[in-house]
């Protein structure tokens, strides 16, 4: 573990309160002069699996993006376990969409998770055993074990899914951003994902997760971060995941919504 | 094969050897890069707006020399690919379009300052129009010395950094978020880009030049998964590609080296995409055999393939 977490968990313990894997404050951005996101502003509590939800071009994957410098910031702020974002990027950990790059590239799975010890090694630095080592033992704990060296085209969409996770994982990271990691998956992956999130979770680190199937999200996330270009609401997930503020984020798109998922909420609070 | 012997021993000829399997090496090399990131094309515009670069160099310094040369060239490329950007920054028009129209006007403007150049009052322009189609032939030992040099350092930039170019080739969302400086490194591929493009156009001419980028990387593709060996096969590829276009054209009818280089690459793409042990046609043939004859469709192909119609249809149903 990065020798930046252990001093900020020392900095906790000296002034007693907590301090957060991750703090937004007033956070924009936009594309083309048309802001896709306004002001967002929200603190997380370490070792939760948070849910970001909201309807298309809402900026669930902007907020990812701007919080980790890819895409650059209109204003606002980002503290990584109170310091600055540049400062901590070796505790935060990324898995970007499936879809964001070519999975034609020459090159094998075991390869792709090992450049999630990139950030590990120096400017010249090679990978070496090693990294080998790590990387073998991320594929394993995502049931990738067996496709180490099988060419990433011939992989299926899940199994790819299952690659980056197992990347990220390598990263060794404290706060973990994932964009839309249960998009076009089967069952099993998904299974599988959500118990690699929750082991996460068991070791306190904290995942902040894009997410689409507002069926499972009670299931899956401890809180839950409503979003449509500006935060709708922020909080644990029982007090967020609501009829009136999921109304108020997909405003009357969410009709048939209120017939299916929705009626199990309502059901448990009556 | 004995006047070949002969051939080489020219040191001329030794010279001009050097010189096209140096350039076919470094254009292999750093081609990978580029066609992995979808920028193919762009050593194609990067070729034609040297032109003009090359032209206003000579006419600014009224030298032939490389290093001149490859400052001209460079800014035209930069130029040409700020003018790509912003046609598409600030219109609707699309990217291949933008390229279009940008290659071929920085291209016209070269034509016609080549043209100025002949008839204006400049001394030793002889041989300036051999940039169209190059001229190996000319290549002396001084040239073999600089081209040796920005080969040397074109592979030892791709070797050190090797794993930063990887990564910014497949996935630059990530590199970013590691930390890497992800823009300059693209403008460090684009500016080796230019010094294979500005060296190649010696040998091969500014209209070939980008084939020596783009072919020996997309015939290399088809012998590997593994971007290492595609790099080097890539640059193996684009070194026979040169020493063969070299050697013909000494013993041909004085056939011209360019040309025949890129038509040697141009073959051995033709031999890659039929027996490439990866992904050729042929592998590939193989292998759907054996999956045919593993599902027990070996004999009656038309039946074979229906039945797995058949299947396909049912799984889509499901």
């Amino acid at each position: 573990m990065s020798s930046a977490k252990v001093q900020s968990e020392a900095s906790v313990m000296e002034r007693g309160d907590v301090v957060s894997p991750l703090t937004v404050s007033g956070l924009s951005a936009a594309y083309q002069k048309k802001p896709v996101l306004r002001g967002v502003t929200f603190t997380v509590t370490e070792g939760e699996l948070i849910g970001v939800i909201g309807p298309n071009g809402a900026g669930k994957s902007t907020m990812m993006k701007a919080a980790l410098g890819l895409i650059p910031r209109l204003g606002g702020e980002v503290l990584v376990y109170g310091k600055p974002y540049k400062q901590q990027r070796k505790l935060v950990g990324y898995v970007p969409q499936r879809e964001s790059v070519d999975w034609d590239f020459p090159t094998n799975a075991l390869d792709v998770v090992m450049m999630g010890r990139y950030g590990h090694l120096g400017l010249f630095g090679r990978p070496g055993a090693k990294e080998r080592a790590i990387a073998m033992e991320c594929l394993a704990k995502v049931g990738m074990a067996d496709f180490a060296a099988r060419q990433i085209s011939q992989l299926s969409g899940g199994q790819q899914q299952r690659v980056f996770l197992a990347r990220a994982l390598a990263q060794d990271a404290s706060l973990y951003f994932m964009d839309e990691p249960f998009a076009g998956v089967d069952a099993a992956t998904e299974k599988a994902i959500i118990t690699l999130l929750q082991e996460l979770k068991q070791q306190g680190k904290t995942v902040i997760v894009v997410h689409h199937d507002l069926a499972t999200v009670e299931e899956y996330f401890d809180s839950v971060l409503l979003l449509n270009v500006e935060l709708v609401a922020y909080g644990p997930t029982k007090d967020v995941f609501t009829q009136e503020l999921l109304q108020h984020t997909y405003g009357g798109r969410l009709a048939f919504l209120e017939r299916n998922s929705l009626a199990k909420t309502d059901n448990k609070k009556g | 094969m004995n006047t070949l012997w002969t051939l080489l021993q020219d040191p001329n000829m030794q010279w001009i050897l050097i010189s096209c399997t140096l350039l076919g090496l470094s254009s292999g090399i750093i081609g990978c890069f580029s066609y992995l990131r979808k920028q193919s094309l762009m050593g194609d515009t990067l070729a034609h707006a040297a032109l003009p670069g090359i032209c206003i160099a000579f006419m600014l310094t009224g030298t032939k020399s490389i290093l001149y040369f490859l400052i001209g060239a460079g800014i035209a490329g930069v130029a040409a690919t700020f003018g790509i950007g912003w046609i598409t920054r600030h219109s609707r028009v699309k990217h291949d379009a933008a390229m279009g129209i940008v290659l071929s006007s920085f291209f016209g403007l070269g034509i016609v300052l080549l043209t100025i150049v002949q008839h204006g009052g400049y001394g030793n322009q002889a041989g300036l129009d051999k940039f169209l189609f190059g001229q190996a032939a000319s290549m002396v030992g001084s040239d073999v010395l600089t081209l040796s040099i920005v080969s040397l350092l074109l592979v030892s930039v791709c070797y050190l950094l090797f794993k930063q170019f990887k990564l910014v080739s497949f996935d630059p969302g990530f590199a970013k978020g590691l930390g890497y400086p992800v823009a300059i490194l693209e403008q460090l591929l684009m500016f080796l880009m230019v010094v294979a493009v500005v060296v190649g156009i010696q040998a091969v001419g500014v209209i070939l030049v980008a084939s020596l980028i783009i072919t020996p990387a997309v015939s290399s593709r088809y012998w590997t998964d593994r971007l290492g060996v595609m790099v080097v096969v890539s640059g193996i590829f684009g070194a026979l590609s040169g020493a063969t276009g070299a050697i013909v054209s000494s013993t041909g009818a004085s056939l011209p080296t360019g040309p025949l280089t890129v038509l040697a690459a141009t073959l051995l793409f033709v031999v890659s995409l039929l027996i490439g042990t990866k992904r050729g046609l042929l592998v590939r043939r193989l292998a759907q055999q054996r999956m045919k004859r593993r599902l027990g469709y070996g004999f009656e192909e038309q039946a074979a393939t229906a039945s797995v119609d058949d299947r396909i249809n049912k799984e889509a149903a499901l």
